[in-house]
């Protein structure tokens, strides 16, 4: 078990390590040079000075040494300062990631709160005009272009109605928060729900074929409490795996959400420096996404492993 | 009842192919041009003259839609053939070789799964295609701008495919026909192509079908956060671009757009869960 731990935590930090470097190298293709970007914000400065400028900075060194210091001041805690918010990056991305942790649990937990159930009833009576329907909102679900469930959203409630502000955290002046969150969090939830009732279905027909289940009924238990206590268990294994793993992808993949509402969180961060040309933002605010994803698959594994008492590791 | 829905989705999907192929046909027919430019004629509601209304430089949201449905279905199928393509070739390999080559080509594809999707293709997509050395004519077409999206989607989509390849690739490496032939003196790349790969079609057409949602899906995306497909070339996405600002001054706009993603992607999908039942029947099936 710790060996098997210790093993795909070590294959992570390799993927995160050549991730590192291919991201570092990407990001000197995107438009733009930093040098050039002192220039324009500085006419004083000559073709001479910008050279000297390179080489202060390193920026001659062919990539694998820039990189690898680059690596070394980053695991020392270093990441360097943002260009856009000239201020220390960690610090930058402080406030995003409680952002997004917020957007992220508040619309996981209703997305799971109503597609589990509604799930569990599918799968026990498939083929039923509620299976159908619950299918119907499943597909819907993963067919819905998000941005667009966003701007609908936006459409109704904010322009129509005029319930809820469209965008932002809070209104200006501070407080307001609760409202600004609904619907963010409804886009993000509504998204969520078909991908999760199709699990939580296919898992609850695949258990109910199980031998196991049908010796349950034999031996006299009720069909409820077959289905609650002893196929429910089993049938929300491969659920938690991909719930685990779509928490990491949502780290970052609330993207779209988070910039259709202007909410200030990882996924909009990581949007706007790669657009504005904050070299050190964007690359510190993507290794991070990636290494809360590559939790997210170790994180999933266990959860495999901790619910399914078949799965021992050698 | 289920297959009924599959064939109506690829009916709906072979007159929206037609609609985007015969788009220049139809645009002449009704008199209008999706490049004209009427800043006259700014956010008009529908009309005799523009069925749809106009966008907010005047141009006709009808003559734009079927344009950029043209876009938003080629980028979407070129795609979900070209991933197909290599995942096949990645999946056959490592699941018939074997070994070391299974081994590395499947931590490759752990790897890339394991790799946040969005901002991965958000960096790709901000490349500037000139630091790698690209002719600037090359770069200016408007070719470019779909080939590099398509390149793109391409370069994390095969991961998939490559996975239920290899899987079926493992399984018949030691059917008693592959030995036969093995016997026989045909050499690996011959049994691939002969034994192997007729035999993995069925999934991946499958999952090549429900892909093409899914590509269509993160065009648009892209599209949409300006990294896509570019103006004046219209795509689904990037007409929903500029629906943002405008939401309050002309609500509509946002609405069709989406809604010709909203109706292909769920074709695609309701197609591709279609084909699944009927080429593997015992699969848990969802029946509408």
């Amino acid at each position: 078990m710790l060996r098997h731990l210790a093993g795909r935590i070590g294959q992570s930090a390799v993927v995160l390590l050549i991730m590192s470097f291919v991201v570092y190298g990407l990001i000197g293709l995107m438009p733009g040079d930093p040098i050039d970007l002192m220039i324009s914000s500085n006419p004083k400065l000559t073709p001479a000075d910008a050279e000297r400028l390179r080489r202060v900075y390193g920026l001659d060194q062919p990539l694998l040494g820039r990189w690898w210091a680059w690596l070394g001041a980053a695991l020392s805690g270093d990441f360097g300062h943002s260009r856009l918010y000239a201020r220390p990056v960690l610090e930058v991305m402080a406030a995003p990631l409680v952002n997004t942790l917020l957007l992220m649990g508040t619309a996981l937990t209703l997305s799971l709160a109503v597609a589990l159930p509604l799930g569990v009833l599918a799968g026990t009576r498939p083929g039923s005009w509620f299976d159908r329907a619950a299918n119907l909102l499943a597909f819907a679900g993963i067919s819905m272009p998000v941005f667009w469930l966003g701007l609908m959203l936006i459409v109704l409630f904010a322009v129509r109605l005029g319930w809820l502000p469209a965008s932002g955290v809070e209104a200006v002046g501070g407080g307001d928060r609760a409202r600004h969150m609904v619907l963010p969090v409804l886009t993000l939830a509504l998204a969520g729900i078909g991908q999760h009732l199709r699990y939580m279905r296919a898992a609850m027909i695949e258990t109910l074929r199980q031998d196991w289940i049908r010796t349950a009924r034999a031996k006299g238990l009720s069909w409820r409490r077959v289905v609650l206590r002893h196929a429910l268990r089993h049938a929300l294994t491969p659920v938690a795996t991909v719930v685990a793993l779509e928490a990491g992808a949502l780290f970052s993949g609330a993207l779209i959400t988070e910039t259709v509402f202007a909410w200030p969180g990882m996924g909009k961060l990581i949007y706007d420096s790669v657009m504005g040309n904050d070299f050190n933002l964007a690359l510190a605010t993507l290794l991070l996404a990636t290494a809360v994803t590559l939790a997210a698959n170790v994180a999933a594994d266990l959860a495999y492993a901790a619910l399914d008492p078949r799965i021992t590791w050698r | 009842m289920r297959n009924r829905l599959a064939v109506g989705c690829l009916i709906l999907l072979a007159v929206l192919c037609l609609l985007a192929a015969g788009a220049p046909l139809i645009e002449a027919m009704l008199g209008i041009d999706p490049e004209a430019v009427d800043l006259m004629a700014r956010l008009e509601p529908a009309s005799a003259a523009h069925p749809l209304g106009t966008d907010e430089l005047g141009r006709d949201v009808l003559a734009r839609l079927l344009e950029g449905g043209r876009v938003s279905l080629a980028v979407g199928l070129a795609t979900a053939l070209i991933a197909a393509l290599v995942g096949t070739l990645i999946g056959v390999a490592a699941g018939y070789v074997g070994g070391a080559l299974d081994a590395l080509l499947m931590r490759l594809t752990d790897g890339v799964i394991a790799l946040p999707l969005l901002p991965l293709l958000i960096v790709l997509a901000a490349v500037d295609p000139a630091k790698l050395g690209l002719p600037a004519e090359m770069v200016g077409s408007p070719w470019f701008g779909l080939a590099r999206i398509v390149a793109i989607i391409g370069l994390v989509g095969w991961t998939t495919v490559a996975r239920l390849s290899r899987a079926a690739a493992l399984g018949l490496r030691d059917r008693d026909f592959v030995r036969a032939s093995r016997a026989t003196g045909a050499g690996p790349l011959r049994i691939m192509r002969r034994h192997i790969l007729p035999n993995v079609v069925s999934p991946v057409i499958v999952a090549t079908t429900l892909s093409v949602g899914n590509v269509i899906l993160l065009e648009s995306a892209l599209s949409f956060l300006g990294l896509g497909i570019q103006p004046p070339l219209p795509s689904w996405g990037n007409m929903l671009s500029g629906a943002l600002e405008l939401i309050h001054a002309s609500p509509a706009l946002a609405v069709w757009p989406g809604a010709m993603i909203f109706l292909t992607v769920l074709a695609f999908n309701f197609l591709g869960d279609g084909l699944q039942d009927a080429f593997e029947p015992r699969s848990p099936t969802t029946r509408l």
